[in-house]
């Protein structure tokens, strides 16, 4: 666990960089700082490994408070990667790689052949390890970036714009690889970003903070989307927040109607393996506009409601036979009643605090 | 005006003291006692401003100052301090390549990314780590274009060795000047000349060596750096 207490960064002309931050970052999830540029995020984020030292206040990991140890050592066992990744463009990608660990004791030799096992775990082809970072995509050169934090194996990840430097596409490749390498890994991660989006997509906390270094609202995204702390939280959030947050909702909870349920004088047509081909009524057959498995969230299934003929979303088993129906009324009601209890839960929580 | 002398045979020869071999040996030693004296100052002044940002305008400032002396007139003066001798020579040559050593380090060093500095302090590397493990390697084709400049500019300044009694390939001309033997003065231009450019290339090669494909655009080179596809991760296994 990474614990700010009340920790303020001054800068001698007067400018507060950080005002008087308290919050925690569990130990095995990945916390995002979002917030406008000028807003603190990151000098939060370079104060847990002592990259700016705070006026005021204490950083404490799992307990320990960063100062007690020397800055040197104290960075070597939390990763860091930052924007544009930083390689070290006289270094081949496997000696990038093995930078820590060989500041750490380890034989060039060894360093060098685990690196190449990272450079697999974050999807590279092994024969980039003799290439120099400007061989390499851009998008190439921030997984290299990342294995070069992970490669001495720290339990603390530290993510500082990581992937702002990189195309659209390149950038959702990498966010599915950054959540696929924590489900692999469960690394205590905090990542700064500007972008609400990918704070809403990577975060399992996300910290909003605001100009003048204020915490304006630090809470799951879910609750973020659901109930912006103020206006300021609401704005950054954006658009179809409601919609948005429905990515974060168990469709399951829904009640499924057997596929032979006639919906407003539509009925689903199968093959004989139990397929769905389509919605028959009297104007001949309409297509069913997708399917969705078990586990599939409540945005997943509202999209598919408002995309079907019938108003109606077909679930499918794993052999992609049908097994059931969402109608829009029983959506209409899981998603009444869902955000109704979070609002409520918020409510009390608030009350509690 | 002819080349007899140059092309004269005995005048080649290993065993005449006042032959071309011996003056050329003279004339680098002169050379790299003066090149390392100026390194050993300026190369760890230029390291410390450039990786600290201080001092450099008071540094930068006296190597131009420094660039600005006349060396004849520096050895004019270190002729008058300590007498004659190699010691005024190796003084006023030194003050001639102390200027583009640190200019050129501290150059270099400056002209490091700071992302890369950043990542560099970030994973955990020491200030001193991070000068001679990151600072130093990629500036280093800036740093020896210094000591190359520096280097040429040595050697055809410690002609004055003989100015001040000493040998060197200076005896051609500062003998033949005097005795109005002006074949002798081609000869040891034209020596001086070669042994200029030769050293320069034996330093371009030592820099193919030492600095790393990685910033030197030879490795860069060599292979295509179009946009390539983003690689899928294999499956393990």
């Amino acid at each position: 666990m990474i614990e700010f207490e009340s920790v303020t960064k001054r800068y001698p002309d007067g400018t507060v960089a950080v005002g008087d931050l308290s919050l925690k970052v569990e130990t095995g999830q990945i916390t995002v700082f979002v917030g406008p540029s000028g807003c603190g995020k990151t000098t939060a984020l370079r104060m847990i490994n002592r990259m700016i030292q705070p006026t005021a206040g204490r950083v404490l990991i799992d307990g320990a408070d960063v100062t007690a140890r020397p800055e040197a050592e104290l960075r070597r066992e939390i990763g860091y990667v930052i924007q544009g990744a930083g390689l070290f463009p006289h270094r081949t990608v496997l000696d990038n790689i093995a930078t820590v660990p060989i500041l750490q004791g380890v034989t060039r030799r060894d360093a060098r052949s685990s690196a190449l096992g990272l450079l697999e775990r974050v999807g590279l082809p092994a024969n980039l390890g003799e290439r120099y970072p400007s061989q390499l995509s851009g998008g190439q050169q921030q997984r290299v970036g990342v294995a070069r934090a992970l490669a001495a194996d720290p339990p603390v990840l530290l993510m500082d714009e990581p992937f702002s430097a990189v195309d659209p596409v390149v950038r959702d490749d990498l966010q599915q690889e950054l959540l696929r390498l924590q489900g692999e890994l469960g690394k205590t991660i905090v990542l700064v970003t500007h972008d609400i989006d990918e704070a809403i997509r990577l975060g399992d906390e996300v910290a909003v903070f605001a100009q003048g270094a204020r915490l304006a609202q630090f809470a799951p995204p879910a609750d973020l989307l659901a109930a912006p702390a103020d206006d300021f939280v609401a704005a950054l959030v954006g658009r179809d927040r409601g919609f948005r947050g429905l990515g974060f909702t168990d469709g399951n909870e829904i009640a499924l109607r057997p596929i032979d349920h006639d919906v407003d004088g539509l009925a689903l047509e199968v093959d004989p393996d139990g397929r769905p081909l389509g919605w028959r009524g009297t104007d001949g057959l309409l297509p069913t506009e997708g399917t969705f498995r078990e586990g599939a969230n409540l945005r997943t299934v509202t999209d598919l409601v408002i995309l079907s003929p019938a108003g109606a979303a077909v679930r499918v088993d794993a052999e992609g036979r049908a097994d059931g129906l969402v109608l829009l009324e029983d959506l209409a009601g899981s998603v009444r009643t869902q955000q109704r209890e979070r609002l409520t839960a918020l409510a009390t929580a608030e009350d509690a605090g | 005006m002819s080349l007899d002398y140059l092309l004269d045979a005995a005048n080649w020869s290993l065993s005449n003291p006042e032959g071309f071999p011996q003056r050329i040996l003279e004339h680098l030693g002169y050379t790299t006692l003066a090149l390392l004296i100026a390194a050993v100052i300026a190369f760890p002044i230029g390291l410390l401003i450039g990786h600290t940002g201080r001092g450099a305008l008071l540094a930068i400032n006296l190597g131009n100052a420094g660039r600005a002396l006349p060396t004849l007139g520096v050895l004019m003066l270190a002729l008058a301090a300590v007498g004659i001798g190699l010691v005024p020579v190796t003084i006023a040559l030194i003050v001639l390549a102390i200027p583009p050593i640190l200019a050129t380090t501290y150059a270099g060093v400056r002209s490091v990314a700071d992302e890369t500095v950043d990542a560099a302090r970030g994973v955990g590397m020491t200030e001193p780590q991070i000068a001679w493990r990151v600072e130093v390697p990629i500036a280093l084709p800036i740093i020896i274009g210094g000591l190359r400049n520096a280097t040429l500019q040595v050697i055809s300044t410690a002609t004055i060795a003989a100015y001040a009694g000493l040998g060197g390939l200076g005896r051609y001309l500062f003998d033949g000047l005097a005795t109005l033997e002006y074949d002798q003065v081609v000869a040891g231009a034209i020596v001086i000349a070669a042994l200029a450019v030769a050293i320069d290339l034996a330093l371009a090669g030592t820099q193919r060596l030492l600095v790393s494909p990685g910033v030197g655009g030879r490795g860069a080179d060599n292979r295509p750096t179009t946009v390539r596809p983003e690689p899928k991760p294999e499956p393990a296994g």
